[in-house]
C-alpha cells in the first residue's frame, strides 16, 4: 500500500474582515492510492479547505504551512525509489498490506488510531506507476515545486453546487469536451466523441440530446452526473467530491453515490469524499476522517470508527445520527 | 380534535407550455398536539402542500379546514387573527431579514403586529420567549448574523410561538443544522408540543428524522398521496414503491460497503 499524498503538518488561515480565522491547524494523513477516504465534520470544520488545499485550488489569500507530497507518477513522469523505510508492511501472500499508524498526532487533541488491516483493493493493478507484488515505485513533489499535481487534469473536482462547476451559457457536451480538449489532447470532433462517451457512462438520459443542453435545463441530480463527467474528462488520479451529493435528495443521492462508486472503480480512481454526514461516509469509504475546527480528531477503518470510535466527538456525532433503527425522540403522548 | 383538515387540495403549475400537477388530490387531516410529517422525494409537492396551507398560494381545488372555518374564505380582520394561531419556521427562515437586524427586532415584530404585547412589556415578553426556546435574554442585542445556525433557528422557532399558534408548519427546518444542533432543535421542538400542546405539519426528506419525532406520516409521490399511517409503522414496512426506495435509499451507519 502506497501514499498517494502524504499531507504533513498542514494548516491554513484566512484573514477576513482583517481578522484571523485557522481553518486547519496542523492537519498529517496519507491519501492511500486506490482507497475510498472519507472527511467528515460539521460545518465550518475545514473540509472544503482541506479539499482545495490537496487540490491546489486554495485562494491567494489564504496562508498555507506544512507540506503535500504527491508520489506515484501523478504528473505522468518518471519516478524515483522511495526510501524503504517509509514504506508499510506488505504480505502479498494474504493479499493484504499492514496500515502503519496513522498520522502521528500534531495536536494534544489527536488519537492514535491502532494498526488496521487495509484490503488490497481490486483496483490496484490498474494503478499506474504500480508493479506486481505491491512494490511500488513512488515520485515525490511537494507544494510549490514544479510536480504538483494539475487540478482538471490530475486531480477531478465535484462540489455541493454542480452550478458552481457548470457554465450556464454553455451546452453540456461543450463543457466536457473542453476538459478532454485542454487535457488529452484530443481534437475537437474527439473531445464531443468521448463527451458523448461520458455522458453515456455518468447514465444521463438521452446523451444525445443532453449534448446540445444547457445547466438549467436539467435536474438537479443530472446536473450533477453532468459535473462528474467534467470531473472524470482527462481521467484524473484523484477525484474529490465535496458534499457532492448534500443538495440532493435520499433517492437521487444513493444513486450518484452508487454512480461514483462504480466510476471509481472503473477508472482506479483514489476517492476523498467529503461529507458531514457520518452514515453515508461509512457507506462508500474504507478509512474515515473526522476533522473538527481545523483539527484531525481521529482517523481509521470505517467499521473501527463507526463500532469503535475512540474519541468522544466521534462517539457525538455517531449518537446524533438519527438512523431508520435509532430510538425515536417522540415520547408517545397520546395526541 | 381535528385542528387542520385538508381535502382534495390541489395546485396546477403551467411550465413551458406543459401544465403539471405539483399537488393532486391530497386529502390528510391534524390532530391538536399531533406531529404529522410529509415526506417523499424532491419535487414531490411537499412545499406547494405548505404553503398552499398557510394560504401564501391559492389552490386550484380543494379545502382546507383549520380550527373549525374555512380557512380559504377567511379575509380581513378574522384572516389576520387565524394567521396568528397558524406560524411556520423554514430552512433558513432568517436569511429573508436584513442580517444586521437584532434578535430583538426579529421577536418584536409578531408581538407588535398581533398586539401580544404593549411596547412598555415587549422587552420583557423577548425575554421570555428568547427563554422559552432554551435561550438567554442578553442574546436580544445580538445582529442575526452574528449569531450561530442553531441559535438562529432557536430564535425563527421564538417568533414562530410569539403568537401562540397552535399549529406551525416546518418545511425542511432541522435539514442545513449540523446533526449535534439539529438533535437539540428536535428535543426542543418536542419539549414545546409537549407543554403547549402545538401541532407539526413537518416536512423533511430525511426518514430517520421523520421516524425519531413525528406521530404520523404522509409519503408523496408527484403530487399524490403514496400511503400514509403511523410514522414507525410506515417506515419500518414501507408498502408503496414510493416508501420502499425511500427506505432503501436512506444511509445506514452499521452495513459497511456492500
Ligand atoms: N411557482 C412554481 N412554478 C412552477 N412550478 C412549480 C412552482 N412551485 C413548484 N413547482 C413545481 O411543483 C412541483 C412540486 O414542487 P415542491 O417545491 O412542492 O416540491 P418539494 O416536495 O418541496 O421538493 P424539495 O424536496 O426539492 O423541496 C415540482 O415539480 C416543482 O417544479
Ligand atoms: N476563502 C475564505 N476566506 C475566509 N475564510 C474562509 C474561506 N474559506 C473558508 N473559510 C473559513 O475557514 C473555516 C473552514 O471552512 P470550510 O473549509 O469551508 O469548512 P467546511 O467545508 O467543513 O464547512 C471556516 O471558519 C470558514 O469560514
Ligand atoms: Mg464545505
Ligand atoms: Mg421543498
Amino acid at each position: 500500500m502506497t501514499a498517494l499524498a502524504e499531507i504533513r503538518d498542514l494548516s491554513v488561515r484566512f484573514i477576513s474582515d482583517g481578522s484571523k480565522v485557522a481553518a486547519l491547524k496542523g492537519i498529517s494523513l496519507d491519501v492511500v492510492a486506490g482507497e475510498c477516504l472519507a472527511i467528515i465534520g460539521e460545518s465550518g470544520s475545514g473540509k472544503s479547505t482541506l479539499a482545495l488545499a490537496i487540490a491546489g485550488l486554495l485562494p491567494g489569500s489564504a496562508k498555507i504551512e506544512g507540506s503535500i507530497d504527491w508520489f506515484q507518477g501523478t504528473t505522468g513522469e518518471a519516478s524515483a525509489k522511495a526510501p524503504p523505510s517509509a514504506l508499510p508492511g506488505i504480505s502479498p501472500s494474504r493479499g493484504e498490506i499492514e496500515l502503519s499508524s496513522p498520522p502521528s498526532p500534531i495536536t494534544g487533541i489527536v488519537e492514535r488510531a491502532p494498526a488496521a488491516r487495509l484490503p488490497i483493493s481490486s483496483l490496484e493493478g490498474e494503478m499506474s506507476g504500480r508493479t506486481e507484488g505491491g512494490v511500488t515505485e513512488r515520485q515525490p513533489s511537494t507544494i510549490g515545486a514544479s510536480r504538483i499535481p494539475l487540478p482538471g487534469r490530475d486531480i477531478g473536482f465535484v462540489f455541493q453546487d454542480p452550478s458552481a462547476s457548470l457554465d450556464p451559457v454553455m451546452t453540456i457536451g461543450k463543457q466536457i469536451a473542453e476538459v478532454a480538449h485542454t487535457h488529452l489532447d484530443l481534437d475537437w470532433p474527439q473531445a464531443y466523441a468521448k463527451a458523448k462517451h461520458l455522458l453515456q457512462r455518468v447514465r444521463l438520459p438521452y446523451p444525445g440530446s443532453a449534448m446540445r443542453a444547457f445547466p438549467h435545463q436539467l435536474s438537479g441530480g443530472q446536473k450533477q452526473r453532468v459535473a462528474i463527467a467534467a470531473a472524470i474528462a482527462a481521467g484524473p488520479k484523484l477525484l474529490i467530491a465535496d458534499e457532492a451529493t448534500s443538495a440532493l435528495d435520499t433517492i437521487v443521492q444513493a444513486e450518484i453515490v452508487a454512480l461514483i462508486r462504480q466510476l471509481v472503480a472503473e477508472d482506479g480512481m483514489t476517492l476523498l469524499f467529503i461529507s458531514h454526514d457520518i452514515a453515508l461516509a461509512a457507506e462508500l469509504a474504507e478509512r474515515i476522517a473526522v476533522i473538527r475546527h481545523g483539527e484531525l480528531v481521529e482517523i481509521g477503518m470505517t467499521a473501527e470508527i463507526v463500532t469503535a470510535p475512540r474519541h468522544p466527538y466521534t462517539r457525538t456525532l455517531l449518537e446524533a445520527h438519527l438512523g431508520l433503527d435509532a430510538s425515536p425522540l417522540l415520547r408517545r403522548t397520546p395526541a | 380534535m381535528t385542528l387542520l383538515a385538508v381535502s382534495d387540495l390541489t395546485k396546477r403549475y403551467r411550465r413551458g407550455g406543459k401544465t403539471i400537477a405539483a399537488v393532486d388530490g391530497v386529502s390528510f387531516a391534524i390532530e391538536s398536539g399531533e406531529t404529522l410529517a410529509l415526506a417523499g422525494p424532491s419535487g414531490s409537492g411537499k412545499s406547494t402542500i405548505a404553503r398552499l396551507v398557510l394560504r401564501l398560494v391559492e389552490p386550484d381545488a380543494g379545502t382546507v379546514q383549520f380550527d373549525g372555518d374555512d380557512f380559504l374564505a377567511l379575509k380581513g380582520a378574522a384572516l389576520r387573527a387565524r394567521r396568528a394561531r397558524l406560524q411556520m419556521v423554514f430552512q433558513d427562515p432568517l436569511a429573508a431579514f436584513n442580517p444586521r437586524a437584532t434578535v430583538a427586532r426579529v421577536l418584536d415584530d409578531p408581538l407588535r403586529i398581533h398586539a401580544i404585547a404593549s411596547g412598555a412589556e415587549r422587552p420583557a415578553s423577548i425575554a421570555a420567549l428568547l427563554e422559552r426556546v432554551g435561550l438567554t435574554a442578553d442574546l436580544a442585542p445580538r445582529a442575526i448574523h452574528e449569531i450561530s445556525g442553531g441559535q438562529r433557528q432557536r430564535v425563527a422557532i421564538a417568533r414562530a410561538i410569539a403568537t401562540n399558534p397552535s399549529l406551525i408548519v416546518l418545511d425542511e427546518a432541522v435539514s442545513a443544522l449540523d446533526v449535534s444542533v439539529r438533535g437539540q432543535i428536535l428535543e426542543l421542538l418536542l419539549d414545546l408540543q409537549a407543554r403547549e400542546r402545538i401541532a407539526y405539519l413537518f416536512i423533511s426528506h430525511d426518514l430517520g428524522v421523520v421516524r425519531a419525532i413525528a406521530h404520523r406520516v404522509v409519503l408523496l409521490d408527484a403530487g399524490r398521496i403514496a400511503e400514509s399511517g403511523d410514522a414507525r409503522a410506515v417506515i419500518d414496512a414501507p408498502q408503496s414503491a414510493i416508501g420502499k426506495a425511500l427506505v432503501a435509499a436512506a444511509p445506514r451507519l452499521n452495513s459497511t460497503r456492500p
